[in-house]
């Protein structure tokens, strides 16, 4: 595309360069831009700009944090003897949205995949192993990984790596979603919630 | 969601009435009707009738027969092609773009994964370079024999997949130890119990699986070749050996070196014998071909069997393999109604006409 302006090209093409977004939608937003209060790109810019200087991650869970410890890991309402292990920060979003969790985490910051050249000393993992050997009051570690093939992998993975350690593993349930159609679930699902069903 | 398998009547005489045809390789936009019976595709050479035959078996295996590479199956200079097949009430679609997706489509609907379709509509393919299944390594025929049993069984398709990724993932794995030069035992432990859990299955698979094929190929080989010759497909693997999970785990040095996986049923051969000597050492280019035929007509007795419908029989440039007398016994089984719908091409449509005299057949003309 040519455009009539190489200010106008610079900005579509750093703004193209984000995910989910292509030229066109680059170019749309650019002239949104140049067309609204120029106090609000300001402000974009210097949110952004802020957000890349300033957000560190947390020391203890490796969460994204606006301090060396993150607001999870400092709270005391939290309870310390339990932590859910995950993949990345949108894993510890979407547990705390349920409400459901009052433990800790240990955010991995991936998953283990030769293929795409991720191992284990690329993931947060020793830093676990050093986590639960420094806090005797971790009693429970609950793998919540996705259940895909690299998913599995690195959960087998850390449980051989916690296996000398006097802590509880556990896995989060895969089965049925609430509300869905017994006959839609694929039947690796629905053999699998058959098998580890639960008293009633 | 597509509708389950189960709702499709079976024993029915599942065949492709019509077939649309949209910047596939040579054809812009073609349309065809076909018979339930046999249909003589007949053309000059590079008019197309191999590329048709493609079509076809592109829209049940999801995949060339010609080409590993998707894109390939593309018109020159286009961007996308579509492949539409009628079979009675049911239409398949396939569309495929060039550096995108390829997705199929069951009445408009798309299937989630390709797995689900893959050997719905059996076919079976005799082409003229078959005979690089006696010649090539043993690649070429894993491939053949792990095709036949997707068709079959779709767990097949999908243990096949994730044996193929685990292997993946842990070749790569141990390039990395070599590059980084370091071992993590406990990691590589988990790919190796993957490969092994899947490997054991699928060994289990297709072991079952020549045993069935080893007396149909021979009652085929038998007929083809009034009983000449004595053959044998012998299946080799390392899961014979008894204790093959602990001699995997003691071979990780040789992996370590290798930087791949060096054991497994990845590794496995179909040898193929004849009079106690390998067919591809001794056999001579008419033996090799009615080889190849039986194992495919035995193909198509399995399908038939497992799938309780005949598959689509694809003879590409058939007549010239084998001398009058097969031709003439193959075309009495066509006459008999030993198949079901058949495609037949050839380059010398006269000889065509003068072999099929007495049969019914569609001759479809492609200019």
């Amino acid at each position: 595309m040519n455009y009539p302006s190489k200010l106008i090209e610079d900005a579509v093409n750093e703004i193209s360069r984000l995910p989910g977004i292509g030229k066109k939608s680059a170019l749309r937003l650019a002239l949104h831009l140049l067309k609204s209060e120029k106090n609000q790109t300001q402000h974009l810019s210097d949110a952004l700009i802020n957000l890349v200087e300033k957000t560190t991650y947390c020391l203890e869970c490796h969460n994204i944090s606006d301090s060396d410890i993150c607001m999870i890991c400092s709270s005391h309402r939290r309870d310390m003897s339990i932590l859910a292990v995950v993949q990345d920060f949108k894993d510890v979003l979407a547990i705390e949205n349920t409400s459901q969790f009052q433990g800790k985490y240990h955010v991995l910051g991936g998953i283990i995949s030769p293929i795409q050249g991720i191992g284990p000393n690329d993931l947060n993992i020793e830093s676990l192993i050093e986590r639960i050997k420094a806090n005797s009051e971790i009693k429970e570690i609950i793998l919540a990984l996705s259940p895909t093939m690299e998913g599995d992998t690195t959960a087998f993975y850390i449980k051989k790596k916690l296996k000398d350690l006097d802590v509880k593993v556990s896995t989060i349930a895969r089965g049925i979603p609430i509300g869905g159609d017994l006959e839609y679930t694929d039947e690796i699902t629905l053999g699998r919630s058959i098998l580890s069903r639960i008293e009633f | 969601m597509n509708k389950p398998k189960f709702f499709r009547t079976f024993v029915h005489d599942m065949h492709l009435e019509k077939l649309q045809l949209s910047n596939f390789r040579n054809y812009e936009n073609q349309f065809f009707e076909f018979s339930e019976g046999l249909n003589c595709i007949v053309g000059k050479n590079g008019s197309g009738k191999t590329n048709l035959l493609d079509a076809i078996y592109f829209l049940s295996l999801c995949k060339s027969s010609i080409h590993s590479q998707d894109a390939l199956s593309i018109k020159f200079d286009e961007d996308y092609t579509q492949i539409e097949g009628r079979f009675g009430e049911e239409l398949i679609t396939c569309s495929l773009i060039r550096g995108g997706k390829k997705s199929f489509f069951y009445d408009k609907v798309p299937y989630e994964k390709l797995s689900e379709h893959i050997g719905k509509y059996p076919v079976v393919l005799i082409a003229p370079d078959d005979t690089d299944l006696i010649r090539d390594g043993s690649e070429t025929r894993r491939k053949l024999f792990d095709g036949i049993l997707s068709q079959i069984d779709a767990d097949y398709l999908k243990l096949y997949l994730s044996y193929n990724k685990s292997l993946d993932q842990r070749n790569s794995l141990l390039k990395q130890f070599a590059e980084h030069n370091y071992f993590d035992e406990d990691l590589v432990r988990i790919y190796s119990d993957q490969l092994l859990a899947t490997g054991k299955k699928i060994h289990a698979f297709r072991k079952e699986f020549v045993e069935t094929l080893i007396p149909l190929f021979k009652k085929h080989y038998d007929e083809i070749s009034d009983g000449r010759e004595e053959v044998n497909i012998v299946y080799t693997s390392d899961w014979f050996d008894q204790n093959f999970e602990e001699a995997f785990h003691k071979s990780i040095g040789t992996d370590l070196a290798a930087q791949r996986t060096t054991k497994g049923i990845h590794k496995d051969d179909f040898e193929f014998w004849m009079e106690e000597k390998p067919v591809k050492k001794f056999g001579s280019q008419g033996q090799k071909k009615s080889f190849i035929m039986a194992i495919r007509m035995a193909q198509f007795d399995i399908l038939t069997q497992t799938k309780n419908q005949k598959p689509i029989l694809l003879l590409d440039d058939i007549f010239d393999k084998l001398d009058e007398k097969r031709i003439q016994k193959l075309v009495e089984m066509v006459d008999a109604g030993v198949f079901g719908q058949v495609f037949l091409t050839d380059a010398r449509p006269n000889r065509t006409k003068e072999l099929l005299k007495n049969i019914s057949v569609k001759f479809v003309e492609i200019v």
